[in-house]
This record gives structure tokens, C-alpha cells and sequence, in this order.
């Protein structure tokens, strides 16, 4: 396997402050916004983000993690338990605007599996999907509105994205088998 | 009555096992020798073949009348002779109860016109198999009944057994005694001890069989009277047994192969082919079985031949009826369990399954001899074969033997110097 | 692995034992959190077919299954109708052409799953069978013993009651031994099995010496009509010579926990003051209960849609 480094944290960095900017200007603002991030990377996505729009807007929007244990599409194929935890976000999502958030945007299933943990919620106005990466490969209809960077792989590529509250660093990469 | 001539088997005798033929005629042995000859004789070719006085059995149930469904006069004989048996002794437990002449003449007449082997009816010792007054053992006797029991239903009052010892003596008459004090047991499937613990099957204490046992032993004790103990299957039964004959009490008892050939690690998988009363033991009452048949404590072996329908058998254990289907696999589970494994000779086997039996009840038959009765059963002792139940002439195919190997197939069947049965 | 049926834990080894409690953490995890129904048994059906009453066995099989969204249903036959009705097997061929997924059955006879078992397609679980297994209860109280101790290595079971028509005591006893518990059990004579030592169980010759060290103190249920029976002379007697109060405890170890299969007699088989102790562990084994059934219709039904594949 070899590694090539794709990204690293200051470009990291200015690629957040660049989808902070973008999540308030596609929703012409920052009301009724509430963020998400599909657990676990997605929701340290989602918190990055909402500290920067507090940093540049001076607003706090809501956040929270959201769990799709219990949602996933395999549970029944592959017949396992998810390891899950009940989604108590902490404010209603109800004729919200939700921005859903996750690290690396592949097949689709998860934010499928996202989109019907929010409905069991509550009815937002809508939802957009903001990712640090899209590398393609999608299964199912589902396409991001907010993109840091799209990153087409091949079948034996994988994206190696480190964020500092899980592996200490932020960085961005990219492993192929040779 | 044509003549018959079985000619180089291997003559089971009481002292002995020797060649020779038999020639028959008139239903009677008439010659036994060498090289006899009779050019007005059908000759049963018995060469590689043993040669035994016909097998009594004097315990069955042909279940008629009333049982038909389970089992009926005509196939009771037919499974009787194709296990090698001539005469069969049954049990009056049917509906209506064998406990009047009217019973006893119709299995008689039924019997003959089946014509196959000879049936013995047994009477009720009393009215109904109720227990409380005395069946008319004199008329029955005269219709043709070899012994009075209650067996299935044992007389729990000790005063009325007592009684019905003593009349039934007056008329020659054995009591034959099913030994099972009901209150011990209770509502039990199986024996009680480990393996009812296991398969959480109520069981049934082997008190509940010698209390009676020990019961009997004194009545006929203090009444100087005989009485037979049926199917006995404890340790403690042989040894009370034992220590009775050996002061002399006019006692006799009988054995069924499943007492003397199963554990009851067998009833864990809850078929019911297993549910048997008296119950099958453990290993310690089998090795004393056994020793009690070769020291002959026990007199016979019997096999309580209790045919039931497939439903009686298929259901829950508790529910399922009591009984092993067992004529037609008797001669050769003894055989192989018996005589193979060196507990029995050759000539106690034929005497335990056929001269004991007709001296009980003083029944013709038992030996070969010139001048007795032509009953008479051929097996071949070296062919191994599989039990199988659907080769039973029986309609009951309940027996917990299904599968297992044997040595000793009965090959000819001979009643009253006519071939019954022929493989 | 765990075949089609759960019968009892005589026939269950003890790597099935564990993966049902394993995957138990895991549901009671759910159960505890209030998540919502899993899919797992989303278009199967699970029948109970109860021919004794029994309310918490059949509600917590019933939860169980729809909580992995099964559809239910109860069938409960009386206890005499098991003579009059129509026959097991007969009930077992229409169960199955109704294309039940699982059954699980109590009954007052011992073995009646067992035969049900060999007649149907359907995964037959035993929920009790007369005197014999109740391997459910069982579990859920294996589960309760491993969240406390973590272990069933050097632990000491005191089973406390009528032994003899337990089926719970034996199931108990078979899985136990299997993982390496010790059980130790006391009971009136008239109350005690015979053959229950040669099956690994140490029998207490007296309510101190089953006590003594004992890490769960387990009791069951007296029945009335045991004593109607002649099997024992009065409740209160029982309970004298017997049961259990807080003063025996003190034989037990320190940090034992207090268990019984429910329903309770108060003031039998345990006073009050031991039944509500903090160390009771009586309702927790209810809500365990789920859990445990919930597992085994999950491994059972996993089992079954790989046999299906392989269709």
C-alpha cells in the first residue's frame, strides 16, 4: 500500500472556512439552519463547521451528532446488531433547514440511512448534504450540495481522511494497492 | 391330519441338544430317530436348523373384543406363530372385560376358526377388573380359561386377593399377579431415578412393584397356595423372589426381553415405543434379571405382548399407552441376549420360553417327546437379521427395538403337527 | 452452532450459551435506550403456544418478537385439552402450514417440544415443558449472574425450593455446570429429584451449609397444590425450615444477589425484606428476560435464513 498526501491541515482548514462560508450563503444565511453530522466522523465534521460560522457570523447554530445504527440497509442481509444509541438531539428539527454532514461521500447508504433517522425526528423544510470529500461511487441517488473536494477513486483507492479529534492530525490521503 | 416328518435339524431336548427327526402325525409326535422315513409324509427339510418344542407365551394381549384397532385374535395369532410360538395365554383386560364364560367361549371359538396357534384365554380375577368382588372363576374355568389376573388393573385390596387365591384354587386355577401399588405410582411414566430426573418424566419407584410383589409372597406364604408374579423388572423383585422359593413358598414369576435387554437411557429421547409398564430399569436390575432367568428364580420369559395403534404412540410421552409390541421379536432378542452372551443354555432358553410356561399352568406341550403334542418351532440360530417393525404380522408396531441386530430367526412354525408359519 | 430449536441446555453446549448472552448485551443495549423495532424478523411470524397459563413467559416472548418485528401470535390451549383436543403433531402440521417461523411452546408434559420439534419446519423453543427444561428462564438468569460477576468461573448458585418440579432448577443446573458454575441446592426431601447429584449438583444437607459462600441465592416457586399433595405440611412451615429471610443471608456471600423466576410467594420461599433488598435482582431478570429472547430468536432465525439461502 502506498500513500500519497492529498491534503494537508492548513488546506484542510482553508477547505472548512470555505464550506462554512458556502453553508450560510446557499441558505442566504443562517436562519432556521440546524447542523448534523452522521456519526462518528460526520459529527466532528459538523461541529468544525459550526464553530466556524460562530467564528464568522457570530451565531450559534444548533448541532448535533446523529446515530444510523439502527438505520442501516445491511441489518437484515447481514443479520448483525448495530451498536446504537437513541437520537436525542436536543432541539427539534421540525421546519428546520438541516445541513447534514459527513467526512467522505461513497455509496450513498449512509446518508440514505441519515435522511430516514431525521424523518423519524420530525419534518425539516429540508436538506442539504455538506461533505469534506465526495470520491464517487455512488449506489443510490444521492448527491451533495456543499463538496470540500471531489476525490474520484477507483475501486482499490481508498481515501484516508485523519481529523485531529480521532487521530490527532488533520490530513487528507490517498492508499492504493499496488 | 396329514403326517409330517422334519427331518436333520438339531433336536433341542431338556437334557440336551442332539440330531435327529420328527416324525408327526394325528397332531401327535409320534416318532422321534435317525434316518426315519415316511413315504406318505411331507417332509420339512430342518438340516442347519434347530429344532424346539413350540413356545408358549403366557402373557399377551390380543386386545379382542374390543380393541380391534390395536390388534385382533386373527393377527395376534398370526404375529404369534411368526414368532415362533404355538400357544399364547391373553390377558382379560378387553371390552368387555374377559371376566365371564360368554368371554372366554367366544375367544376360544374365535380362535380355532383363526385356527393359526392356540389361544388360551386368562379370566378376570374380579367382576370388571374392578377389584371388588370375585369373577365367576368355576364357569370361566370350564369354558376354557387357563389362569384368572387382573392384570393392568391390580387387586389393590389385600383381603381380595387373599380371597381370590384361595377360590381360585378350588378350581385349579393360578392367579397371576400384575404387582403395582397404584398409589405409588402416582401418575409415573417411567422408572423412577436418574434418567426420569433428566427427561423430566414423572417416575415410577420400584417400591411400587415389590410392595405388591413382597404382598403376594406372603399370601401365598400363610395361604400355602401358588400365585405367579407377572413381568417382573427389579433387582429387589428377583431377590424377594429368591429368598421365597428358597423357604419353599409356592411362588413362580415370569420376565419380558425389554427387562432384560433395555436401561431405561432409552425413554431420554421420549419415544414412546419406550413406555412400558412396569417401567424399564436401570443396568443393575437387568444383570439381576438376567441372573434370575439363569438360576430360575425367574420361571419364564413372557413378553407382555401390548400392541397399540400408531396414534396411542406418536403423541406426548404422558399420554402415550403403556406396551411393546414384543411376539414377534421375543424368541430372537432372548436368544441373542441370552444364550449368545452365555447367561442361558440353549436347553434353559426352551425351557424358560416353553416347558416353564406349560408347567405353570399345565398346558400341553413344552417338550419334544413321543407321544406329546406336535407343537414345534424351527430357527435358524446363525442368520442375523434387522428388526424391523414392518414385517410384524401384528398391527402393533410399537417396540423399542426397531433397528437393532438379532441372531435366531424363526424359520418354521409347526401347531398341532400342521406348518403355520414358513419363511 | 445453535441448531433449528432451542429444547433445553442438556443439549445446548456452552459456546451457544454464551453467543446468546453476547448478542443479549447487544439488545439489551436497545431495550434499555428505547430505540425503535429492529428488522431482523420483519415478515416472520412467531407463534406461542402455551397449554399451561403463563403470563410473563408468554409477554416477554411476545415483546421479544415484536420488538425485532415479527408478527405474533398467542395460541392458548388448556391444560385438558391437551387430552381432548387435537394432537400435538396435528397442531404442529397446521402451525406449519401456516408458515410459522418459530413456536415456541409451554406445556405440562415433559418432551411435548421435543416431538413437536421433529414434525414441523418451524424452530421450536421450549417455554417450559412439565418437569423437565425451561432453558429461556435459564438464560436470562445466566445473563443476570454474568452483568454482576462478569464471570460464571468459581461461582456459587444456591437453588432454594421445590428442585423437584423444577424445570427451571434443571435448566439452570445443565447450563451452569457447563460454564463452569458450582450449584449447590436444597430442598425438603419430599421435594428433591432423585439422580440430581449424579447431574453435578451438590445437595446441601442443610439452608446454612447451601448458603454458606453462595454469590446468588436462588429460590423457586412453591406451588399450592404441591402441598395439597402431601409433599409438604404447611406454607408457613415451609417457610420456617425452608425459605429464605435477610438473618440467612448473612451465610451467603457479602456481594451475593437475590434471584427467582417469579411469580413470588412473599413471605415463602423469601421473606419481603429480602425480596425488595438491593441486592434483588428479581425485576432485573424480567427486563433480562426480553433481552435473552430477543437474542434467541435473532440467532435462530439468523440460522434460519442461511438455511433458506442454501434453499
Amino acid at each position: 500500500m502506498a500513500e500519497r498526501i492529498l491534503m494537508d491541515e492548513a488546506a484542510i482548514a482553508r477547505m472548512l472556512t470555505r464550506l462554512s462560508h458556502e453553508l450560510v450563503e446557499h441558505n442566504k444565511g443562517t436562519e432556521n439552519v440546524c447542523v448534523l453530522g452522521i456519526r462518528r466522523r460526520g459529527e466532528y465534521v459538523a461541529r468544525r463547521i459550526v464553530a466556524l460560522v460562530k467564528q464568522f457570523y457570530g451565531v450559534d447554530l444548533p448541532c448535533a451528532g446523529i446515530d444510523i445504527g439502527m438505520y442501516r440497509d445491511d441489518l437484515v442481509s447481514s443479520f448483525f446488531v448495530p451498536e446504537a444509541t437513541v437520537n436525542r438531539l436536543g432541539f427539534p428539527v421540525d421546519g428546520k433547514r438541516v445541513v447534514l454532514c459527513d467526512d467522505v461521500l461513497h455509496t450513498g447508504r449512509s446518508v440514505r440511512a441519515a435522511i430516514e433517522a431525521i424523518f423519524d425526528l420530525g419534518r425539516p423544510a429540508c436538506i442539504e448534504l455538506l461533505v469534506l470529500c465526495d470520491r464517487g461511487g455512488r449506489e443510490i441517488p444521492i448527491s451533495p450540495d456543499l463538496v470540500g473536494k471531489n476525490i474520484p477513486t477507483a475501486r482499490r483507492e481508498w481515501l484516508d481522511l485523519r481529523l485531529r479529534e480521532i487521530e490527532g492530525e488533520d490530513m487528507l490521503g490517498i492508499r492504493s494497492e499496488r | 391330519m396329514s403326517k409330517l416328518l422334519i427331518k436333520g435339524g438339531k433336536l433341542v431336548f431338556a437334557d440336551g441338544v442332539r440330531e435327529g427327526d420328527i416324525l408327526a402325525d394325528g397332531g401327535k409326535i409320534i416318532k422321534i430317530g435317525q434316518g426315519l422315513e415316511d413315504a406318505g409324509a411331507e417332509v420339512v427339510d430342518a438340516r442347519g436348523l434347530h429344532v424346539f418344542p413350540g413356545l408358549i407365551d403366557m402373557h399377551v394381549h390380543l386386545r379382542e373384543p374390543g380393541f380391534e384397532y390395536k390388534e385382533d385374535i386373527a393377527s395376534g395369532s398370526a404375529a404369534a406363530v411368526h414368532g415362533g410360538f404355538t400357544q399364547v395365554c391373553c390377558m382379560p383386560n378387553t371390552q368387555p372385560v374377559c371376566d365371564n364364560a360368554a368371554v372366554v367361549g367366544y375367544i376360544v371359538a374365535r380362535s380355532k376358526e383363526v385356527g393359526l396357534c392356540k389361544v388360551r384365554p386368562i379370566g378376570a380375577i374380579t367382576k370388571g377388573e374392578a377389584g371388588e368382588s370375585l369373577a365367576e372363576m368355576g364357569k370361566m374355568k370350564d369354558a376354557g380359561a387357563v389362569a384368572v389376573s387382573d392384570d393392568g388393573r391390580p387387586v389393590s385390596d389385600a383381603r381380595m386377593m387373599r380371597l381370590a387365591i384361595e377360590y381360585a384354587s378350588d378350581f385349579g386355577l393360578l392367579c397371576l399377579s400384575h404387582c403395582e401399588d397404584k398409589s405409588l405410582v402416582d401418575g409415573g411414566v417411567v422408572n423412577e431415578g436418574y434418567n426420569s430426573t433428566l427427561a423430566g418424566l414423572k417416575g415410577i419407584p420400584r417400591a411400587a412393584e415389590e410392595i405388591m410383589l413382597a404382598r403376594e409372597i406372603i399370601l401365598a406364604e400363610t395361604l400355602g397356595k401358588r400365585v405367579h408374579i407377572c413381568h417382573v423388572s427389579t433387582k429387589g423383585g428377583v431377590q424377594l423372589l429368591r429368598e421365597a422359593k428358597a423357604r419353599g413358598v409356592r411362588v413362580t414369576a415370569e420376565t419380558c426381553p425389554h427387562y432384560f435387554m433395555l436401561t431405561d437411557d432409552v425413554i431420554v429421547t421420549y419415544d414412546a415405543n419406550t413406555k412400558v409398564n412396569p417401567p424399564i430399569r436401570e443396568a443393575e436390575d437387568v444383570a439381576a434379571i438376567r441372573e434370575g432367568l439363569r438360576d430360575g428364580t425367574l420361571d419364564c420369559i413372557v413378553t407382555d405382548h401390548a400392541p397399540h395403534h400408531r396414534d396411542e404412540k406418536s403423541g406426548e410421552y404422558n399420554l402415550a399407552a403403556f406396551g411393546i409390541s414384543g411376539i414377534e421379536t421375543s424368541f430372537s432378542l432372548s436368544y441373542t441376549a441370552l444364550v449368545k452372551s452365555g447367561v442361558l443354555t440353549l436347553e434353559q432358553l426352551a425351557d424358560r420360553m416353553s416347558a416353564a410356561p406349560a408347567r405353570i399352568l399345565g398346558l400341553e406341550g413344552g417338550s419334544l417327546k413321543e407321544g406329546g403334542v406336535a407343537d414345534i418351532m424351527l430357527a435358524d440360530l446363525d442368520e442375523k437379521y434387522m428388526i424391523d417393525p414392518k414385517d410384524f404380522l401384528s398391527k402393533g408396531k410399537n417396540t423399542p427395538f426397531a433397528g437393532r441386530e438379532a441372531y435366531g430367526r424363526v424359520k418354521c412354525t409347526i401347531v398341532d403337527g400342521n406348518i403355520k408359519y414358513r419363511a | 452452532m445453535l441448531g433449528k430449536d432451542l429444547l433445553g441446555l442438556y443439549d445446548t453446549s456452552a459456546e451457544d450459551i454464551v453467543a446468546i448472552l453476547d448478542t443479549a448485551v447487544g439488545m439489551k443495549k436497545l431495550l434499555t435506550q428505547n430505540l425503535k423495532k429492529l428488522p431482523h424478523l420483519q415478515g416472520r411470524t412467531v407463534t406461542t403456544l402455551f397449554y399451561e397459563n403463563s403470563t410473563r413467559t408468554r409477554c416477554s416472548f411476545e415483546l421479544a418478537a415484536k420488538y425485532l418485528g415479527a408478527g405474533t401470535v398467542n395460541i392458548s390451549a388448556s391444560s385438558s385439552s391437551v387430552q381432548k383436543g387435537e394432537t400435538l403433531i396435528d397442531t404442529g402440521y397446521t402451525l406449519d402450514a401456516m408458515k410459522n417461523d418459530v413456536i415456541v411452546m409451554r406445556h405440562p408434559m415433559g418432551g411435548a417440544p421435543h416431538i413437536l420439534a421433529k414434525h414441523v419446519r418451524a424452530s421450536v423453543v421450549n417455554g417450559g415443558d412439565g418437569m423437565n427444561e425451561h432453558p429461556t428462564q435459564a438464560l436470562l438468569d445466566f445473563y443476570t449472574m454474568r452483568e454482576k460477576f462478569g464471570s460464571f468461573k468459581g461461582l456459587k448458585v444456591a437453588i432454594l425450593g421445590d428442585i423437584k418440579h423444577s424445570r427451571v432448577a434443571k435448566s439452570n443446573l445443565f447450563g451452569l455446570t457447563k460454564l463452569g458454575a458450582e450449584v449447590v441446592m436444597y430442598a425438603p426431601a419430599t421435594l428433591m429429584p432423585q439422580g440430581i447429584d449424579r447431574m453435578g449438583a451438590k445437595i446441601a444437607s442443610s439452608r446454612e451449609e447451601a448458603l454458606a459462600g453462595a454469590n446468588v441465592v436462588m429460590g423457586l416457586r412453591i406451588q399450592l397444590e404441591r402441598m395439597h399433595g402431601g409433599l409438604f405440611p404447611s406454607l408457613s412451615e415451609y417457610n420456617r425450615y425452608y425459605g429464605v429471610s435477610e438473618e440467612h443471608l448473612r451465610f451467603a456471600d457479602p456481594g451475593c444477589i437475590v434471584m427467582h423466576p417469579g411469580p413470588v410467594n412473599r413471605g415463602v420461599e423469601f421473606t419481603s425484606d429480602v425480596i425488595d433488598a438491593p441486592n434483588s435482582k428479581i425485576t432485573e431478570q424480567v427486563l433480562n428476560g426480553v433481552a435473552v429472547r430477543m437474542a434467541l430468536l435473532f440467532l435462530l432465525v439468523k440460522n434460519r435464513q442461511e438455511g433458506e439461502k442454501h434453499e
